[in-house]
């Protein structure tokens, strides 16, 4: 295994795909898309092989490589992985394979539409992957400029037209990522002037005791960035109109991975390198992720576009895992990275339904539809199983993950996580009531020409159905990897102690 | 190697005149030839150049000095105008009985700017400015019936002698307090000088003013966008490009090895004109429909940002500069010679121009893209990379509020950038296919390739900056 860089290769293969895709003659769309189904399906596989050979026993950062890269910025073009970013490699790779096919069927511009797509995959790819702040900003950025193309060329203008949802997104997105730079660049200065050498590893900066007021600065700043990103209110606009607007692949990587890499940085690069700016900032924090929890629920509820459900319920669900991280102990903690899995199955199953019932009957009101379940059984179980999982019903992935959020915040913010838990409540009522408009009741003969799930529109719902089930039933081979990772990452930083003395 | 440094300068020289002899003598079938004669007379004293790595000399006095910092901006000035050369070709049929005299006159603002970067004497860098502007005031009226190519020169020329004369001001005011016009002796005499002569500041604010007029800094930009929209696109490129390199190469040298003394008088002056330079710029690029318009506001702002590495002065700051300069080339000439294709197939730069472009040219709108998002900043692209460095020289200076200015500026400037990707993405289409001559393909592709190269491997390019400001401490 030493010679193998496995993650470089995984990284890589999505990468060279797009390149072997603009290579490929224009009008050969089949090609393109086996290029594409072929190298997801590598990057899924090494994913899988590292998921299942990572030593329990060893824990850290393991299948580490690391190149110079400049010298007087002090990076390197450094990877490794450990429990934390493993289940979120894992999620990526998942989503991206199923991404492919459930755009299988794109019928215009295919070359451009599979190179970047597979660009962005690799993008958010390799943002888990670094150990380099450097490094993962820069594939941090690099996803912002294919979603906007994909957006306003293969997008769909509904209730707001895809360039506005475009542009919306990228503005969105950039500005909280230039304070997130800001940031950065202030952090790595300070360790500069502290170590007295140039660094960008992770790890590096995360040995410096930087001054308290300091933290808090840097932290506020990625706060805004990843808070963003992870559409944290009142930053959260972009995200509904912005899954609205997408193509069903982009809403699927968008929701289902994109966003976490919000969670992932505020765990790997806030708590990590400044918990003491963590600690003062986390209440804010907690009453924010409240705000996203109940708010969205209650907009959710208004919703008639099917998208925009998804879309705000995103966003509530996105609450659970800031108050998860807000709450700062190991089982919140746990709790948000396994939520942040979690949701993001779920709903680049959503999405993936969601997008193959628009392309055959082009709406996705939900008062248009009714007794789907007649036509489309495949699909309709898709949904259901998305939608109970959403709701967290015992037994699905979800409820892994609500459930430890909510035993281990309850602890520090107890009034704040009682309200947190209404948001359940609130999910069950617009999931089930949207689920009962859309595919019960009776038969509807105007849908009667709807094909259901056939061929490679199966491959989306068995991929990401059987992690939603795999990981609920059997929580353990996800929570464990979490468990380990986070436990190293906590003890390093001194946070238990820090919060036990307050 | 003694005088045999100078071959550089000394064979521009000759190759002007040659070329320019050229147009004389040939018919005008012929004429095609001086094009390439100076292309290929560039490259071979860009080789030239590249052979005397590592070679450093003084002559006259400290008066004009070549190093490791004039190397940098050798190559630099001479692969722009390389760059552009090939780029143009097309395009030079607009005026093909006078294109001998344009390619001359294109090597003596090229020998302008090296005297610039390499003298260390306030009269020599007058004389090496003055040689590069005067070639600029004819090379922007060259399209002589194009009435907005004649206000450009006019522009030019008016505002140009009026920003030489308040130069020639500053500096006659520093050589009033301190004795010298060598930078050298400057420094050592202001060393000596217990107080700060009010007359001295003035002339380094006269001074600063004058370049910034070069450099196009708000308050001083107000020539720019006419002058950019109006002259010939790839002398537009060449100004944007080579005449702030110059400019900037010119000032920092001075700035460093002339008057530290003075050192806190001129860094927070640079750090607001920098701040003022990369809002105004940015602002009003968002408001532009025509493409060359909209770049010549771009580098407005682009400049500042280039400001902001003087402002910190320091390592970080300083190398950003030279990093950022050099990726500059590439980027911004890359967006130029794109523009130059479209334009000489539609006739116009305006926004309906590049309409639908990237199904008529998919190669030539993803190369726009590719480089303007450069110039906006994002990774992997080699923009990024330069503003970190510029960046991390401001907050380690303490900046942190002009970082923050110009980090969110920069992400405002995605939107016009991409705007003009989403026009040439989803714009109607005309049927018309924009032809790309082979020697234009060659120098898109090396446009593309330097932008991505430098951003995603800095490494080479920041230590070749690296080595060329050693020489300045």
């Amino acid at each position: 295994m030493q010679s193998f860089h496995i993650l470089t290769v995984t990284l890589m293969a999505p990468l060279l795909g797009a390149v072997l895709i603009m290579l490929t003659p224009r009008n050969n769309e089949k090609l393109i898309r086996y290029i594409a189904a072929i190298s997801t399906f590598i990057s899924l596989i090494l994913s899988l092989v590292v998921f299942f050979g990572y030593d329990h026993s060893v824990k850290g950062m393991q299948f580490v490589e690391s190149v110079p890269w400049v010298g007087d910025l002090g990076v390197n073009f450094a990877l490794g992985v450990d429990g934390i970013s493993i289940p979120l490699l894992l999620l990526t790779n998942l989503i991206g394979f199923s991404a492919v096919y459930a755009s299988w069927h794109t019928e215009e511009r295919v070359q451009e539409f599979f190179s970047l797509l597979l660009l962005l995959i690799a993008g958010v790819m390799g943002t888990f992957l670094a150990t380099d702040l450097f490094i993962f900003f820069l594939f941090y950025e690099v996803v912002v400029v294919p979603i906007y193309i994909l957006v306003i060329v293969f997008g769909s203008s509904k209730r707001v037209t895809k360039e506005y949802a475009g542009m919306k997104l990228t503005i969105y997105l950039l500005i909280g990522s230039a304070f997130l730079l800001v940031g950065l660049i202030a952090l790595f200065v300070k360790a500069q002037a502290m170590l007295g050498y140039p660094s960008m590893d992770i790890a590096t900066l995360a040995t410096v005791q930087y001054p308290v007021e300091f933290q808090v600065l840097v932290f506020v700043l990625m706060a805004l960035g990843f808070g963003t990103l992870l559409s944290m209110f009142p930053f959260h606009a972009w995200s509904p109109d912005g899954y609205a607007g997408a193509p069903t692949a982009v809403s699927m990587i968008h929701a289902g991975v994109l966003k976490k890499i919000g969670g992932y940085g505020l765990i790997r690069i806030g708590i990590f390198i400044l918990p003491a700016g963590a600690k003062l900032v986390a209440p804010v924090i907690a009453v924010l992720a409240i705000a996203n929890v109940v708010y969205a629920a209650f907009v959710t509820l208004n919703q008639k576009d099917l998208k925009y459900i998804v879309g705000y319920s995103s966003v509530s669900h996105m609450g659970y895992v800031l108050i998860g991280i807000a709450a700062l102990n190991l089982i919140s903690l746990n709790g948000a990275v396994m939520m942040m899995f979690a949701h993001g199955v779920m709903s680049a199953l959503f999405f993936a339904m969601i997008g193959n019932l628009y392309h055959k009957s082009h709406t996705r009101n939900v008062a248009d539809f009714g007794g789907l379940a007649h036509q489309m059984p495949r699909l309709a179980f898709g949904l259901m199983l998305a939608g109970l999982a959403s709701l967290g019903l015992p037994g699905l992935v979800n409820f892994v993950g609500e459930f430890t959020i909510f035993v281990g915040a309850f602890n520090e913010y107890r009034v704040l996580t009682v309200i947190a838990v209404s948001g359940i409540v609130l999910t069950a009522v617009y999931i089930l009531r949207t689920l009962g408009d859309v595919l019960f009741g009776p038969r509807k003969a105007e849908w009667d020409h709807l094909q259901d799930l056939r061929g490679v529109e199966m491959v989306p719902l068995i991929v990401l159905g059987l992690a939603i089930i795999i990981g609920g039933v059997l929580p353990f081979t996800v929570m464990d990897l979490i468990n380990g990772g986070m436990g190293q990452l906590l003890a390093s930083t001194n946070l238990i102690q820090v919060g036990g003395s307050l | 190697m003694g005088y045999l440094l100078l071959a550089p300068e000394m064979l521009l020289t000759v190759l002007g005149i040659v070329v320019l002899a050229l147009g004389l003598i040939l018919p005008q079938r012929g004429k095609k030839v001086t094009g390439a004669v100076a292309m290929i007379g560039t490259l071979g004293i860009l080789v030239v150049v590249f052979w005397q790595f590592g070679y450093e000399a003084e002559f006259f006095q400290g008066v004009y000095g070549i190093d490791a910092y004039s190397h940098f901006f050798r190559v630099l000035f001479l692969s722009a105008a390389l760059i552009i050369f090939a780029m143009a070709g097309n395009y030079l049929h607009l005026f093909s009985e006078r294109q001998s005299e344009w390619y001359s006159l294109m090597l003596f603002a090229t020998l302008g700017m090296i005297i610039m970067a390499s003298s260390g004497d306030l009269i020599t860098l007058y004389v090496g400015m003055e040689l590069m502007t005067i070639s600029f005031y004819i090379l922007s009226a060259y399209l002589l019936d194009d009435g907005r190519s004649a206000e450009a020169g006019l522009k030019y020329l008016i505002l140009g002698a009026l920003s030489s004369a308040v130069m020639l001001f500053g500096i006659s005011l520093i050589y009033a307090s301190s004795g010298s016009t060598v930078f050298a002796v400057v420094y050592q005499t202001l060393q000596a000088q217990v107080v700060t002569q009010p007359v001295l500041i003035a002339g380094i604010i006269l001074l600063i003013a004058g370049f910034a007029f070069k450099i196009a800094l708000v308050p001083f930009h107000m020539w720019a966008p006419d002058i950019y929209q109006g002259a010939p696109t790839p002398v537009t490129a060449y100004l944007a490009v080579g005449s702030k390199a110059a400019a900037f190469a010119a000032l920092l040298r001075i700035l460093v090895t002339a008057l530290p003394a003075a050192h806190y008088n001129w860094t927070m002056l640079l750090a607001i004109l920098a701040a003022v330079t990369i809002i105004t710029g940015n602002l009003i690029a968002l408001a532009q429909r025509n493409v060359k318009r909209l770049l010549a506001y771009s580098s407005i702002a682009q400049a500042g940002y280039i400001l902001v590495g003087l402002a910190a002065s320091n390592v970080y700051g300083f190398k950003g500069v030279l990093f950022y300069a050099m990726l500059y080339v590439f980027s911004n000439i890359g967006a130029f010679a794109v523009a130059t294709l479209v334009e000489t197939q539609s006739g116009s730069s305006d926004f309906d121009a590049f309409s639908g472009l990237a199904k008529r040219a998919p190669m030539l709108a993803a190369i726009m893209t590719i480089c303007m998002l450069s110039l906006a900043g994002i990774p992997p692209m080699a923009g990024f990379a330069g503003k970190f460095y510029l960046f991390s020289g401001a907050i380690q200076s303490g900046y942190l509020w002009l970082a923050f200015i110009g980090l969110i500026m920069s992400m405002v400037s995605v939107y016009y950038y991409l705007n003009v990707s989403r026009l040439m993405y989803i714009g109607k289409s005309s049927e018309q296919s924009v032809p790309v001559p082979a020697m234009a393909r060659v120098a898109l592709l090396v446009c593309l390739v330097g932008t991505l190269i430098i951003g995603i491997y800095p490494q080479p390019l920041s230590q070749f900056a690296e080595i060329a400001i050693q020489v300045l401490y």
